[in-house]
């Protein structure tokens, strides 16, 4: 036994100056090496803008996304089987349905919480994908994709793709009316591929449609192949973002070598925070709100049954309208058939669409001859050929979005569908050179203009109480208050000038 | 390392408390911190609420308002938090270029071609044997993967159970027989004992359209497939496999939901509109001695969408 009394002042004294947290930091470096990483860590800036905020929508219902697909996994089953409904929901009483479809109408209806879990997990889907979307297109318009920052360019477009598949796939499994239809119409894609068609369509389900087994590799699929790869993606996506630093617009003391903006902790981990938590409340209030596919409404898959009206996922639509509005054109010679109305609107058009947005970077680099490194961000208007390109695909895009409602367009202008169906086909092909020539053009004259899309300060006018109009004599622009400080290192410490203060940065109080 | 007790407080590069950089961004943090203080209370009381109404299982709706209007003002709180009431700054942090120097670039390269090469060259025989059974391994481990997913394809997509004189039934296996359907009416119909399979689901399933009192012909060379006016085509559609599932009475075509293919029943199923490629294959119908529909043979042609063995 010590002669010393232990004392809670001899004990907070023992811990050293930054007490049990600089304990924890002490036994944790010994062993893991994290004081310094920790420190630049905490230290690293994030600069600010609202269009950065647009990947963390999508990081963010990607989270949402595997936290609610958690709870789905425990209670839907992948099979086949027949079985006959006997649940809550009344008008499916006594009807056959398989053991996928049952599993996801009872877990909608019998478990506490699961409809909205299910609506949560299609929300943050559907937002997912969009986010992805957007983000691309602020990377893109920005050219924050140039040297060095190519591979993450790569790696998100191989995120989206693997988000629209396993978006497919997830829309599949419930085995309703309207998902059956589109495995059907997959299944149909993979066969129309020359030569290795019908067999791709029978490996990957397991024979001739309806295959064998099929929601048993679908749900593998989409709740581990899948997801596996996209936390690795969206893994080495961050680390890349992390380690080359995030790009930010010109002014404010920003150059090409400084990030000028506000450190990780605590500014940036409280706004990102709360970013995530906002993210996930509004998901979760759309899915309190807003009803998302209702399979019970469309009943149980029958092969030989099919709905009317019904649009795939957003993010299919693209892909719908194309093959809507292609012509039948087929090709039969030699013993042969290549299904060219489906090939081509189906695979080779999103193989060239999303092959360009591979190979974008490249091409861009071999035409402007430009291999400088750029970490500030173009404005879009001072691009405008750039600009005026990815306009254009968005348009594509967009269009064939709307030539995949072909049938509700129709219905709803009451016009005839050869009508339509003629005006999808003019508008899918004529609206991207409109866009591009268009788009050039307003870039081209904000260009003219001086310090165009800067906030104005508002005329303030006033009245006199004789009645006469005064104006007041403002600046044009507004001051923004950021802009008056010269950026400053992130301090390593804060002296408080206090005389309370013995040791810097710590303040002991007498007990 | 020194024991905690020994180390002294390190002196590194400062700002004073007053600096302005570390001054709220807010000009009146105090009213910055009554608004967060009421939003943060807000999503505490939507929270709670959450847990609220999943213990009394309230209605689903309820669980996403309390939950999302919960999360979303704690949300709103902490970034307004970390917008208004923390340091304005703006900071700086310098980028340095990731790239090492020349010499190192060299170093890296030069182990790897000189290393390597030399390796390699010493012992070309032992190398390419390492490289060729790499090589094999990469391609044969596909096969186990691949090939045990599925049969191959072989004949399965030519045929369908439609055979000579199969019974025609409905959906719960009740012959179809000649008085069953009205002019103007159609059925879904299948090979008797395909009806309950997916295989006659998905592929057997077929139109029985009634045009007429009499025999009808669609096509030259069809003048005995359809007596009485009983027309049978494939209902799976040749364009992308869906069931074509709508007849439209008036202008007898048959009418594919997915992408608006059309098919004029009283021609041979000619596709009058849209994507669809070819004609819905028709099948040849008899009546017998006791008035039930059978079919004559199977379908002449493959059903369905196109794929590349189909001539």
């Amino acid at each position: 036994m010590s002669d010393v009394a232990v004392t809670k002042r001899s004990q907070r004294r023992a811990l050293g100056p930054y007490g049990r947290v600089g304990k924890t930091i002490n036994e944790l470096d010994e062993r893991l090496g994290i004081a310094k990483g920790g420190r630049s860590f905490l230290d690293k800036v994030y600069p600010d803008h609202w269009s950065f905020l647009l990947g963390e929508i999508a990081l963010y219902s990607f989270i949402v996304i595997l936290a609610t697909g958690v709870f789905l996994t425990f209670y839907y089953t992948p099979s086949q089987a027949l079985v006959t409904y006997h649940g809550s929901y009344l008008p499916l009483d006594g009807q056959k349905m398989t053991e996928a479809y049952f599993s996801s109408v009872n877990l909608s209806f019998a478990v506490r919480g699961g409809l909205l879990m299910r609506q949560m997990h299609h929300w943050a889907c559907d937002i997912f994908v969009g986010a992805i979307v957007v983000h691309m297109a602020r990377v893109f318009f920005t050219g924050a994709f140039r040297k060095p920052r190519e591979l993450n360019w790569t790696i998100g477009l191989t995120l989206l793709i693997l988000a629209i598949v396993n978006g497919f796939l997830g829309y599949s499994l419930p085995d309703d009316l309207v998902s059956g239809t589109g495995i059907r119409i997959a299944y149909s894609i993979i066969e129309s591929i020359p030569l290795v068609g019908s067999y791709l369509a029978f490996w990957i389900f397991g024979g001739n449609y309806p295959g064998n087994g099929v929601f048993q590799r679908f749900y593998v699929a989409h709740v581990l192949l899948v997801p596996l790869i996209m936390i690795g993606l969206v893994s080495a996506h961050m680390f890349l973002m992390f380690r080359q630093k995030h790009t930010q617009f010109d002014g404010g003391g920003r150059t090409e070598d400084n990030v000028v903006g506000k450190p990780f902790f605590p500014v940036f981990m409280a706004k990102t925070t709360g970013y995530l938590l906002i993210i996930t409340g509004v998901i979760a209030l759309l899915s309190a709100f807003a009803q998302v596919n209702p399979i019970w409404q469309f009943g149980p898959y029958e092969a030989a049954r099919i709905s009317y009206a019904v649009q795939p996922d957003w993010y299919m639509g693209f892909l719908d309208g194309a093959l809507r509005i292609w012509p039948s054109w087929t090709f039969h010679s030699f013993g042969h058939t290549i299904p060219f109305e489906v090939f081509i609107p189906a695979v080779l058009l999103p193989g060239v669409i999303f092959n360009l947005a591979f190979a974008w970077p490249a091409l861009e680099r071999r035409f402007t001859h430009d291999d400088e490194f750029h970490n500030l961000l173009d404005r879009p208007s001072n691009r405008p050929k750039r600009t005026a390109a990815g306009a254009a695909l968005l348009a594509f895009l967009f269009m064939l979005f709307v030539a995949s409602s072909t049938d509700v367009l129709a219905n709803f202008f009451h016009v005839s569908l050869n009508t339509v169906l003629i005006a999808m086909r003019v508008l899918v092909v004529a609206t991207p050179f409109i866009a591009y020539l268009v788009t050039y053009k307003i870039c081209k004259e904000l260009q003219a203009v001086h310090n165009a899309g800067r906030r104005k300060t508002a005329n303030i006018v006033s009245r006199t109480p004789a009645g006469e109009y005064v104006a007041t004599p403002s600046p044009l622009y507004p001051d923004d208050r950021h802009d008056k400080l010269e950026p400053t290192p992130v301090p390593d410490f804060i002296s408080t000038g206090s005389p309370e203060v013995t040791e810097s940065g710590v303040r002991t109080v007498e007990r | 390392m020194k024991p905690d007790e020994q180390r002294e407080p390190v002196h590194l590069r400062g700002l004073s408390a007053d600096d302005p950089h570390l001054q709220p961004a807010s000009a009146h943090p105090e009213r910055a911190e009554a608004v967060i203080a009421v939003t943060l209370f807000l999503g505490l009381l939507g929270v709670a609420g959450f847990g609220a109404c999943y213990w009394v299982n309230a209605a689903p709706w309820t669980l996403g308002a309390t939950l999302g209007g919960g999360l979303t003002f704690l949300g709103i709180g902490m970034a307004a938090w970390g917008k208004y009431l923390m340091p304005r700054g703006p900071f700086v942090e310098e980028r340095h270029s990731l790239a090492a120097t020349d010499e190192d670039r060299d170093a890296l390269a030069g182990a790897i071609v000189q290393r390597g090469g030399t390796l390699l060259k010493r012992r070309k025989l032992i190398g390419g044997l390492l490289g060729g059974g790499l090589g094999v391994f990469s391609v044969v481990a596909i096969f186990p993967l691949l090939r045990s997913l599925g049969p191959l394809p072989k004949g399965t997509l030519f045929h369908t159970d439609w055979k000579k004189g199969s019974y025609v039934v409905d959906q719960t296996g009740r012959r179809v027989s000649v008085g069953d359907l009205a002019v103007g009416s159609v059925m879904t119909v299948y090979p008797e004992g395909a009806q309950d399979t997916d295989r006659g689901q998905a592929v057997d399933a077929t139109v029985l359209v009634r045009l007429s009192n009499e025999d009808f012909t669609t096509q030259r060379g069809r003048e005995t497939w359809a007596p009485m006016g009983y027309v049978a085509y494939s209902k799976i559609c040749t364009h992308l496999g869906c069931p074509v599932g709508l007849y439209e009475q008036q202008l007898q075509l048959l009418v594919c939901p997915c992408h608006q293919s059309m098919f004029n029943v009283t021609n041979g199923a000619i596709p009058q509109f849209g994507p669809a490629p070819r004609p819905l294959p028709q099948l040849p119908m008899y009546i017998d001695a006791s008035g039930f529909l059978r079919s004559q043979r199977g379908y002449d042609q493959p059903i369905g969408p196109g794929f590349w063995e189909r001539s």
